[in-house]
C-alpha cells in the first residue's frame, strides 16, 4: 500500500514535471480559450436559447460554455498548469543553483578530450605564464575564471552568462505569480459560497433595495468587478455584478454621487471625451472627495477603482404635443413624459401605453452625397488623408418611445425634435420599426411657409372629415369646369367622383385608390384612370385646404408652388400614416435633459501580484534569450594546452565564439 | 596583442565621432520636439519622449545603419513640415509634398518600392545575382525611409487638421499596417546584414508585399487612409508603447514564418543551392521568434496595464486578449520544444509557418470575425 502510494506520488511528480505534459497543457489551454472567443460570453441566456435551440442550450450550459473562463474545468486546467510549472521549478531549482555557482573544475582530462568543441595548441611558455595570459583574456571576454592546480600543470575553469539560469527561475516563477494574482481577482470565493448554498444569484427584476441578503456581497468582499448606472443628481452605494443569467448586488463602503456627465465632440461630430464629475461620501453622509473621471482616467478610492464605462439617458423630462392622426380636427393635446417611465393614453379605441425609452441630444447623420475620393494626381498617389466628407451634420435631438396597445403589441418610434431639409423642403420626421434589429422607416410631415405643422394638420383633418367632403367636391367641380358646365350632369358626375376619391383616400391612402382602380377599371385604362384620380385628389385637396383655413380663420393659402408641394407632401404623408401603425404623432416641444453615467467599480488585490509577476516574466525572458550560458576549460601542461567549450544552447554564435577562443589560444601559446 | 586577441574594448572607446554626433542629433531633435510640441503632451508622453533619447542613441550604436536612417527620416520630415508651413492646403500645391513627402505620397512610394524590391530579390535569387540582391536591399532601405517619413508627416498633418484631432499614427488598421511593413523590413535588414543572407529577401518581402496589398486595397476601396480623430478609449499615452511593441512581435513572427517556408523548400531541395545553409535559416528563425516573443510578452503586459486603466480590469478575456494569450502560448511551446528538447528541423519550421496563421488571426481575424472591447480597426 505504502509503496503503491509512493510510486503513484512519484509518477504524478514525473508526469507534472514532464515537458510533454507542460506542452499538452499549453495546447489544451489555448484550445479552451478559443471556445470563449467564438461563442459570445455572458450574453443574456435568452440569446443563447434562440441561437442554439433548447437542447444544445442545456448541453452548453452544463459545460459552462457561457462563461468559459470561470468554468470549473477551465480553472482545473489552469491549476494543473500552475502545478506543472511549480513542480518544474522545484525539480530544477537546486540543480540550477548549483550550476550557477559551480565552475565544474572537477572535469577530467579525458572528458575534455571527448568534447565536440575542443582545440589543442603547442606552447613554449611555462604553464603559469600561459595560464596568467589566458585568464586575463577570458576575464576580458566576460568570463569568471577559477584556476585549479593539477599534478602536471593546471586547469582554468571559466563560466559566463549564469543569469541565463536566473532567467529561467524568474520567468517560471512569474507564471505562477500571475496565475495566483489572477485567482485572487477571480470569483473563487463566491463560487465556493454558491456551492455551499451561502450565496445565490438574483434573477428577478426587482428594486435593488429589495434584493435579499443571500444575493448581496458585503463591502469587505476582497475582489469584485461590478457596474452601476447613476443619473445626474443621484447617487449609488451598490454595484451590480452580472453572473450567469442573473446578478449580485455588491454593497460599497461609500456612496458615489454623479454631479454631471459630459460628452465633448470633435468638429466632425465623433465623441471626443466622456467625463463624470463625481462626489464620494462616506457611510455617514460626509463628503470625502470630489473628482472628475474620464475614459483612461479612473479614480481610485479606498482600493476601489471607479471607471467611466458607459452612459445613457438618466430620465430626461419631455414635454410633448400630440396630434390624433385620424381625427377630423387639427386639435392637439399635451403629454409630459420621463425617459425610462411609462404614461397611459386613453382613447376611444382603447388604452395605449407610452413607454419612453431614450432621448438623444445629438444625432450626427450623413445627410446625402457620395464621398468624392478622386482628385487629379493626388488620387494616383493615394488621395489626401484629410477627410472631405462634409455631409455629416448634427440634426438635433430625438426621443424614442414604444407605443403599446391594449393587446400588448408594441411598435417603436423615434421622433426628431427639429425639422429636416430634404429636397429643399422641410419636414418633421418620425421613424417607426417593429423589431429592434430593423432600421427605422420614416414618416415625413411637411412644414408650411411659417415653419409649422399647422397647415399639414389642418389639411389632414379636413381630408379625414366626411362632413366636409360635399363642399370640397363642389368647390373642386366648380374650379375644374368652365362656367357653362355648371349645374349640369357633368358637374354632378365630377362631384361624385371627387367625393368617392376623397372617401377612398381617407380610408387607406393611395393603396386604397389603386385597389379600387384594379377592381373596377379594365387593365388597358388603369394608367389613365390613376392619373385622373390623382389629379382629382390633388385639386380637391387644395380646395380642402382653402376650406380648412377658412374654418380656422386663417388667410387662404397662396396659389403657388410651395402650396402645391405642401398639398402633395401632405397626401403622401397621409397615405403613409396608414402603415405608420400609431394613431398619434408626438412632437417634442421642450426637454430637460438628465444624463446617466455608467460606472464600473473594481477591487482587484491581485493586480500588484500580477504586475510584479509580469516584471519578473519580462526580465526572465530577456535573461533566457539574451544571456548565453557558456563554459570554457583550458587544461595546461608543460608544452601543451587543451581548450574545450560547452553551452546549454548550441547556436551559430557559439560556433563563432569557439573559433575566436581557439584562435586566441593559438596566439597566446605562440 | 590586444587586437590579435579580439578583446572587446570598453564601450566608450568603441564609439566613433559619428556615434557621438548621432547621439547629439537624437538628443537635440527630441528636445527640440519637446520644447516645440510639449504643450500637446501629458507628463507620461514627455517621459516617453525623454526615455526615447537614450534608447534611440543606444539602438543606433548597436545597429549602425540606423543612425543614417534616423537622420534621413528626421531631415526629410523637417523639410515636409517646412513645406507645409502650417497650411494643410499646401499638400496639393507644393511640388515636394504633392509628389514625394506628404504622408500619402511617401507611403505610396514606400508601397511601390516594397513591391519592386520583392521582384528584384526574387530575380536576384533565381539569377544568383549579387547585384540584384544589393539593389533589392537598397530599395528596402529607401522604402523604410519614406515609410517613416510618411508616418512622421502624417503625425504632423493630423495636428494641422485640428489640434484636438492630432495623434501618433498608430491608431487604426491602416496606420499599423504601414508600421508593420516598416518594423518587419527593418528587422529583416538587420538579419540580412548580420548573416550575409540577402537571398532570403524574396521570402520576407512576400509577407510585406501582402501587407502592402492590404494597404492599397484599404486606401482605394475603403478610403481608410483618411485621418480620423481618436475615440476616447484610445486617447492615452499607453498607445505609444503598446502598439509598437506589439508590431515588433508580429513582424518577427512573420519573418520567422517566411524563413520557415525557405527552410522547408530548401530541405526538399528546392532552391537549396541558392539559399543560405539550413543552419543559418534555422538560427535566424530562432532569433526572430525569440525577439518576437520577448516583445510580444512586453506588448501584452503593456496592453493589460492599459486595459486596467481603460476597461476596468487588466484581463477581461476579451477576444483580442484571449487570442494574444493563444499566440503567446503557441510560441512559448515552440521555444520550449526547441530550447529544452533541443529539437530542430522541419517540424519547427512547419510550426513557425502555422504560427503565422495564429498570429494573423489574432491581428486581423479577431477584428473581422469577433467583436469585443478592442474594436479599433474594423474592416
Amino acid at each position: 500500500m505504502n509503496t503503491a502510494t509512493a510510486s503513484f506520488g512519484k509518477s504524478l511528480f514525473e508526469l507534472l514535471s514532464s515537458m510533454r505534459f507542460a506542452i499538452s497543457l499549453l495546447s489544451i489551454l489555448a484550445i479552451a480559450s478559443i471556445i470563449g472567443t467564438v461563442l459570445k460570453q455572458a450574453e443574456p441566456y435568452n440569446n443563447y436559447v434562440i441561437q442554439l435551440g433548447p437542447y444544445w442550450f442545456q448541453v452548453f450550459e452544463k459545460l459552462g460554455l457561457y462563461d468559459v473562463y470561470h468554468a470549473a474545468w477551465f480553472l482545473v486546467i489552469l491549476t494543473f498548469l500552475v502545478a506543472s510549472v511549480s513542480v518544474c521549478i522545484w525539480r530544477n531549482a537546486p540543480n540550477f543553483a548549483r550550476e550557477m555557482k559551480s565552475f565544474r573544475e572537477q572535469v577530467s582530462e579525458q572528458s575534455l578530450a571527448a568534447f565536440k568543441h575542443k582545440h589543442e595548441a603547442v606552447t613554449a611558455h611555462s604553464p603559469e605564464s600561459l595560464a596568467a595570459q589566458a585568464e586575463a583574456y577570458l576575464t576580458g571576454q566576460g568570463y569568471a575564471v577559477k584556476r585549479v592546480a593539477r599534478d602536471d600543470g593546471l586547469l582554468l575553469a571559466a563560466k559566463a552568462g549564469k543569469w541565463n539560469r536566473l532567467g529561467y527561475f524568474l520567468a517560471h516563477a512569474a507564471i505562477v505569480l500571475i496565475c495566483i494574482g489572477g485567482l485572487m481577482d477571480g470569483n473563487l470565493v463566491f463560487k465556493a459560497q454558491q456551492l455551499l448554498g451561502m450565496k445565490k444569484i438574483e434573477t428577478r427584476d426587482i428594486p435593488q433595495s429589495e434584493v435579499p441578503a443571500i444575493s448581496r456581497l458585503s463591502p469587505d468582499n476582497p475582489s469584485f468587478r461590478g457596474s452601476v448606472q447613476i443619473p445626474e443628481g443621484s447617487s449609488a452605494d451598490v454595484a451590480f455584478l452580472n453572473v450567469a443569467d442573473g446578478y449580485l448586488v455588491q454593497d460599497l463602503p461609500f456612496t458615489v454621487a454623479l454631479k454631471q456627465f459630459r460628452i465633448e465632440h470633435y468638429s466632425t461630430g465623433q465623441p471626443k471625451s466622456f467625463e463624470s464629475d463625481l462626489e464620494i461620501f462616506d457611510r455617514s453622509g460626509k463628503k470625502i472627495r470630489e473628482a472628475t473621471i474620464a475614459v483612461n482616467h479612473p479614480l481610485i478610492h479606498d482600493g476601489i477603482a471607479i471607471y467611466q464605462a458607459s452612459f445613457a439617458d438618466g430620465g430626461t423630462k419631455l414635454s410633448l404635443r400630440g396630434w390624433n392622426l385620424f381625427a377630423s380636427q387639427a386639435a392637439t393635446f399635451e403629454v409630459d413624459g420621463v425617459v425610462h417611465q411609462n404614461t397611459t393614453l386613453t382613447s376611444a379605441a382603447g388604452d395605449y401605453t407610452l413607454e419612453f425609452t431614450d432621448f438623444r441630444p445629438f444625432n450626427i447623420e450623413n445627410v446625402g452625397g457620395e464621398i468624392d475620393t478622386g482628385r487629379d494626381a493626388m488620387a494616383v498617389l493615394g488621395g489626401s488623408p484629410v477627410s472631405d466628407n462634409k455631409h455629416l451634420r448634427n440634426v438635433g435631438p430625438s426621443f424614442q418611445y414604444k407605443l403599446r396597445d391594449a393587446r400588448g403589441q408594441a411598435r417603436e418610434y423615434s421622433n426628431y425634435m427639429l425639422p429636416m431639409q430634404l429636397d429643399d423642403r422641410w419636414y418633421m420626421m418620425s421613424g417607426v420599426r417593429e423589431t429592434p434589429n430593423e432600421a427605422f422607416r420614416y414618416l415625413r410631415m411637411p412644414l408650411d411657409a411659417s415653419g409649422s405643422l399647422d397647415s399639414f394638420m389642418r389639411l389632414r383633418g379636413a381630408l379625414m372629415n366626411p362632413d366636409l367632403r360635399p363642399e370640397i367636391a363642389a368647390r373642386f367641380a366648380r374650379q375644374a369646369l368652365p362656367e357653362n358646365a355648371w349645374n349640369t350632369e357633368i358637374e354632378d358626375k365630377l362631384k361624385f367622383s371627387a367625393s368617392q376619391v376623397l372617401a377612398l383616400f381617407a380610408t387607406g391612402g393611395f393603396q386604397a385608390l389603386s385597389g379600387f382602380i384594379e377592381a373596377r377599371v379594365p387593365e388597358a385604362e388603369r394608367d389613365k384612370a390613376a392619373e385622373t384620380y390623382l389629379r382629382i385628389l390633388e385639386l380637391s385637396a387644395f380646395e380642402a385646404l382653402q376650406i380648412a383655413n377658412r374654418l380656422d380663420k386663417q388667410p387662404p393659402p397662396a396659389a403657388n408652388d410651395a402650396t402645391g408641394w405642401l398639398v402633395r407632401d401632405t397626401l403622401n404623408s397621409l397615405s403613409d400614416m396608414f402603415v405608420y401603425g400609431a394613431p398619434i404623432y408626438l412632437q417634442l416641444m421642450q426637454y430637460d435633459e438628465v444624463k446617466a453615467s455608467g460606472l464600473q467599480l473594481t477591487r482587484s488585490p491581485g493586480k500588484s501580484v500580477v504586475y510584479f509577476g509580469s516584471l519578473l516574466l519580462t526580465l526572465g525572458v530577456f535573461f533566457m534569450f539574451y544571456v548565453r550560458e557558456r563554459r570554457v576549460w583550458i587544461r595546461i601542461k608543460p608544452g601543451h594546452a587543451l581548450l574545450a567549450m560547452s553551452a546549454a544552447k548550441h547556436t551559430l554564435d557559439f560556433d563563432k565564439e569557439f573559433a575566436q577562443h581557439a584562435q586566441a589560444l593559438d596566439t597566446l601559446a605562440k | 596583442m590586444e587586437i590579435a586577441l579580439n578583446q572587446p574594448a570598453p564601450l566608450f572607446k568603441r564609439l566613433t565621432w559619428f556615434d557621438w554626433l548621432f547621439a547629439a542629433i537624437v538628443a537635440g531633435g527630441l528636445l527640440f520636439a519637446l520644447s516645440r510640441y510639449g504643450e500637446f503632451m501629458d507628463i507620461y508622453e514627455k517621459a516617453i519622449l525623454l526615455a526615447a533619447i537614450p534608447s534611440l542613441a543606444a539602438f543606433g550604436w548597436f545597429w549602425k545603419p540606423f543612425r543614417v536612417l534616423f537622420i534621413a527620416v528626421g531631415a526629410l520630415s523637417l523639410v515636409a513640415i517646412g513645406q507645409y508651413d502650417g497650411d494643410l492646403g499646401r499638400m496639393e500645391q507644393a511640388f515636394l509634398l504633392k509628389y514625394l513627402i506628404s504622408s500619402q505620397a511617401a507611403i505610396m512610394w514606400m508601397c511601390a518600392l516594397f513591391l519592386l524590391a520583392t521582384v528584384t530579390y526574387w530575380a536576384g535569387l533565381l539569377a544568383r545575382s549579387d547585384f540584384l540582391n544589393r539593389t533589392g536591399t537598397a530599395m528596402v532601405w529607401v522604402a523604410v525611409t519614406l515609410g517613416f517619413v510618411g508616418l512622421m508627416v502624417r503625425w504632423y498633418e493630423s495636428y494641422l487638421i485640428g489640434p484636438d484631432v492630432g495623434h501618433i499614427p498608430v491608431s487604426n488598421l491602416y496606420e499599423v499596417f504601414v508600421l508593420f511593413c516598416l518594423i518587419t523590413s527593418m528587422m529583416y535588414l538587420y538579419y540580412e546584414a548580420r548573416y550575409q543572407a540577402r537571398q532570403l529577401g524574396g521570402f520576407v518581402l512576400i509577407i510585406i508585399s501582402a501587407a502592402v496589398g492590404f494597404i492599397l486595397w484599404y486606401t482605394f476601396d475603403r478610403g481608410a487612409h483618411e485621418i480620423q480623430p481618436l475615440v476616447p478609449a484610445l486617447k492615452s499615452w499607453w498607445m505609444k508603447l503598446h502598439v509598437p511593441a506589439n508590431f515588433v512581435g508580429y513582424g518577427a513572427f512573420s519573418i520567422a514564418a517566411m524563413l520557415g517556408v525557405a527552410y522547408l523548400l530548401s530541405a526538399r531541395g528546392i532552391l537549396a543551392s541558392r539559399l543560405p545553409k539550413p543552419e543559418v535559416i534555422d538560427d535566424i528563425m530562432y532569433k526572430a521568434i525569440a525577439i518576437g516573443f520577448a516583445f510580444f510578452t512586453i506588448a501584452t503586459i503593456l496592453g493589460a496595464m492599459w486595459a486596467a486603466e481603460a476597461w476596468g480590469g487588466y484581463w477581461s478575456w476579451d477576444p483580442k486578449e484571449t487570442w494574444a494569450l493563444i499566440v503567446w502560448l503557441n510560441y512559448a511551446a515552440w521555444l520550449h520544444i526547441r530550447l529544452v528538447k533541443g529539437l530542430r528541423g522541419p517540424m519547427l519550421a512547419w510550426w513557425a509557418v502555422v504560427g503565422l496563421f495564429v498570429t494573423t488571426f489574432a491581428f486581423i481575424g479577431v477584428n473581422m470575425f469577433l467583436s469585443g472591447l478592442h474594436s479599433y480597426g474594423e474592416l
